[in-house]
């Protein structure tokens, strides 16, 4: 490691507390770094850790009713400790530059990006004159890959799609060339391939001699930025040290689990979760009843077009046919807007398709008056990649899962608690409220509701990608239990790859509302045939260590 | 009834007064002050006696405009009534026409959005397009009109107020029923095979109906304005009655001599309208932080 010279940035045990409340309103307790020009830190750690609050308390923004101490702060060799807002300002955007997590609400909706970008020169008087500002922000624009830079200047961020609205915002970022770059999950509402792109683009400024401080939950997007990395867990720092180490051989039972938690360094199939977590046992009687031969599930040549706000008709689906059989799992991939969802909307007969059919259990599902179709609902149930927005905020969690239950056995006493159970939830959770649950148990909630019915097919359209990744693998395990232990099949819609080879007995790959691929789950993700698929894999960043066996 | 149940009622009570005590507590200050105020208010509607200083019908022509003071508190009018006492006896009847037309507006208004919000389709467009016709003429208008040609009683004035303020809370509550509609949940009990009866049930009508309390306070207030206004015009309740909007047509007349004929009943009304304001605002922070934080 190059220590020569002054550190671009030298913290040291910061601390940061919110209210009077110490020690539990203190969310940051004691992190120590330094930072030489043209190197990355990377700041891991699962929503709660503290790793956001510590890069904003860098530059001054830890938030409203934060109090922040630390020993040193220097950036170039100067404090920052005690600066007043004026200072601030003049420091932030011109020596440090911060990209936020959504490019979307950073980004003011009522101005061109072109002025958005450009403002940062503007405040700071780089230049002169409107023509040589907006020549400097087309020389941005075009620097961040983003295409046609002149016209996209002039459109609003809402006419941009997410990546290039990330790229815009990394723009504006770097518009007045600061020594420092904070990126706070700069990738994470984005699709993998143009995670890859920007990826790219913050490794250009690295290599440019930039100093960057990366933010993310995704340890294999660290791993390909970050020189030294610290693992952060409740506001403390677990582990702290040069990337490839932390990564081979994580010395904290804490890092540890995180890599352990990642589908894609396991074979498939296996549980992910610490072995110390309960196996899941279920009585006899919860299984779902048994259907005659033949698959389950079988849709048939769906066609689904929606006419856009343009009055222009679009195909989201175009001819996808599959079949989903007994006890299996059926993983559909995909970037946004490949049409997965509306696949799953019409499996879920909540969307009827144009051209096509879907028969569930060997009879018709689609083309059917609702009125027919009611009654063998029990036989489908979906988990959402939002469960709270799918229950009724007046609702306690009993009330949710008793609801779920079909009349001829709701009276039965006890039917929820074995549902909870079932889950991993405790019976003590039934009075509560979806709000007052973490995101993970709200997911266990969904699922408990899923199966209360019995059903043979399960949909779960991004079950877990609103979830930290040892929730995630929490709640894979507990889809792979239910799997094994009642004899479900699912269809399994993700965008992540490795997710979806975990858990699935086959894949089909969707782009452009068509299926480019459809094999076994190991053909597709250890040799892909069709390009798309390959370009897919080759953009998931991956963690430098073998798989665990 | 024995002792034990007596001390079982008992406590019953002092629980209630207890969590009453805790509520309370936790109303910001000036949330309180608003809540009092309207405490006040309904007292004086219910038994107006016990709070006047004089008899508001008894004229006393050695007293005629007198400026406020410890004898009378708001002043006196062009003939000696005590306007504190005139004030605090048009109370009811202001309270009940602002009762009474926030009543009868969210019932035109529930009937109209509930079945625009419900049935959509050429009903919501029918609705919806009749809403907008209502909305092209001045709600004023609309009002004046009415008690135009019906009889100026305080009936009519409820029924005008009533009509004229219908159609903005009609459009709001179909907005509550279509949002609540297209939500995950209502789209997951319908997954589940429930009927769409049961889910109308069940979800979309609570919570559609969620932000009617907070509705009817804030209604209230801008009732109360509005049936004053009209009465102001001379469209209402006539001026020997006390209503406040009276109150204020009779003393236009005498505004330059003596001010306080019209700042008085306009703070009542003011008052009464800006603490229903402020007590419904703080009711719907509430309630949502309820829904938000469980």
């Amino acid at each position: 490691m190059p220590a020569d010279g002054v550190p671009l940035l030298k913290v040291e045990d910061l601390r940061v507390s919110f209210g009077r409340d110490e020690p539990r309103g203190t969310v940051v307790k004691g992190v120590s770094f330094t930072l030489h020009p043209g190197r990355c830190l990377g700041i891991v750690g699962e929503s709660g850790s503290g790793k956001s609050v510590t890069a904003r308390s860098i530059v001054g923004l830890a938030g409203l009713g934060g109090f922040v101490h630390a020993k040193t702060i220097a950036f170039n060799g100067h404090s920052l400790i005690g600066q007043a807002d004026r200072q601030w300002r003049r420091i932030r955007g011109r020596h440090i530059g911060y990209i936020l997590q959504d490019a979307l609400t950073s980004l003011d909706q009522l101005r061109s990006v072109g002025r958005e970008v450009g403002e940062g020169l503007e405040l700071h008087g780089v230049t002169r004159s409107a023509a040589e500002r907006d020549a400097r922000v087309v020389e941005l624009l075009t620097s961040v890959g983003l295409p046609d830079p002149a016209i996209k200047a002039r459109q609003l961020p809402s006419e941009l799609s997410g990546g290039q609205r990330q790229r815009a915002l990394i723009a504006s970022a770097l518009a007045l060339d600061p020594e420092l770059l904070i990126a706070d999950e700069p990738t994470t509402a984005l699709d993998v391939t143009v995670q890859a792109q920007v990826l790219d683009l913050l490794e250009q400024t690295k290599a440019r001699g930039k100093a960057l401080i990366l933010i993310s939950h995704d340890l294999a997007v660290v791993s390909r930025m970050a020189d030294e990395v610290i693992v952060m867990c409740n506001g403390d720092v677990v582990e702290q040290g040069p990337a490839a180490e932390i990564f081979a051989r994580p010395r904290h039972g804490y890092t540890r689990r995180l890599i352990d938690a990642i589908p894609s360094a396991h074979r498939r199939g296996s549980r992910l979760a610490p072995a110390s977590a309960p196996r899941l046992r279920v009585a006899e009687e919860v299984r779902p009843e048994a259907v005659a031969s033949g698959p389950l599930l079988e849709a048939s040549g769906l066609v689904k077009r929606f006419r856009g706000p343009d009055k222009i008709l679009r195909t989201a689906v175009a001819g996808v046919s599959f079949a989903l059989a007994q006890g299996e799992t059926l993983g559909i991939v995909g970037e946004s807007g490949s049409g997965k969802s509306t696949v799953a909307r019409i499996v879920m007969a909540l969307e009827e398709p144009d051209e096509g059919y879907v028969r569930l259990n060997g009879l018709p599902w689609t083309g059917i008056a609702e009125r027919e179709r009611r009654a063998r609902r029990r036989f489908i149930a979906m988990v959402y990649q939002d469960p709270l927005s799918s229950f009724d905020p007046r609702w306690t969690i009993e009330r949710i899962i008793a609801d779920a239950i079909p009349d001829t056995e709701a009276h039965r006493p006890g039917r929820v608690s074995e549902l909870l159970n079932l889950v991993s939830l405790p019976a003590s959770h039934r009075g509560r409220r979806a709000l007052d649950l973490s995101g993970g148990q709200r997911q266990r909630v969904a699922v408990a509701r899923a199966v209360a019915s019995r059903p043979n097919v399960i949909v779960c359209d991004e079950p877990v990608s609103a979830l930290d990744v040892s929730v995630q693998a929490q709640i894979l395990d507990l889809l792979g239990d239910l799997k094994r232990e009642l004899g479900v099949s699912y269809l399994f819609i993700s965008h992540d790859l490795g997710v979806v080879h975990h858990v699935s007995d086959r894949v089909l790959v969707m782009s452009g509302g068509e299926v480019v691929e459809s094999s076994e789950a190991d053909d597709v993700f250890l040799a892909p045939r069709h390009p798309y698929s390959r370009t897919l894999l080759a953009a998931v960043p991956r963690l430098p260590i073998a798989p665990a066996a | 009834m024995s002792s034990t149940d007596q001390a079982l009622v008992f406590r019953a009570v002092e629980r209630r007064r207890s969590a009453v005590a805790a509520f309370v507590r936790t109303l910001p200050p000036g949330v309180a002050v608003a809540a009092l105020v309207i405490v006040l208010f309904v007292a004086a509607a219910a038994a107006p006696g016990h709070l006047q200083t004089h008899n508001p019908f008894r004229t006393d022509l050695y007293a005629t405009l007198q400026p406020p003071s410890l004898a009378h508190l708001f002043g006196t009018d062009q003939s000696g009534r005590d306007l504190f006492s005139r004030v605090v006896e048009g109370t009811r009847q202001s309270l009940t026409i602002g009762i009474g037309a926030t009543g009868l507006s969210l019932s035109i208004a529930l009937l109209l959005g509930v079945t625009a919000g419900l049935a959509g389709g050429a009903v919501d467009a029918a609705i919806s397009r009749f809403l907008e016709v209502l909305f092209a003429f001045p709600n004023l208008f609309l009002a004046l009109l009415f008690v135009t040609v019906f009889a100026a009683t305080p009936a009519t004035l409820v029924i005008a107020v009533g009509i004229g303020t219908a159609p903005g809370y009609a459009r709001m509550i179909r907005g509550q029923f279509l949002s609540v509609k297209r939500a995950g949940y209502v789209e997951a009990a319908r997954t589940l095979g429930h009927s769409y009866g049961r889910v109308v049930r069940q979800h979309i009508f609570p919570n559609a109906m969620r932000p009617l309390v907070v509705m009817i306070t804030l209604g209230l207030g801008q009732s109360i304005v509005w049936a004053s206004g009209l009465a102001f015009l001379g469209l209402g309740v006539a001026p020997p009655s006390p209503e406040w909007g009276a109150l204020l047509d009779a003393g236009r007349h005498y505004v330059t001599r003596a001010w306080w004929l019209e700042v008085m009943p306009g703070l009542a009304i003011i008052a009464f309208a800006l603490s229903a304001t402020v007590v419904s605002r703080h009711l719907q922070d509430r309630l949502e932080g309820r829904v938000h934080a469980g």
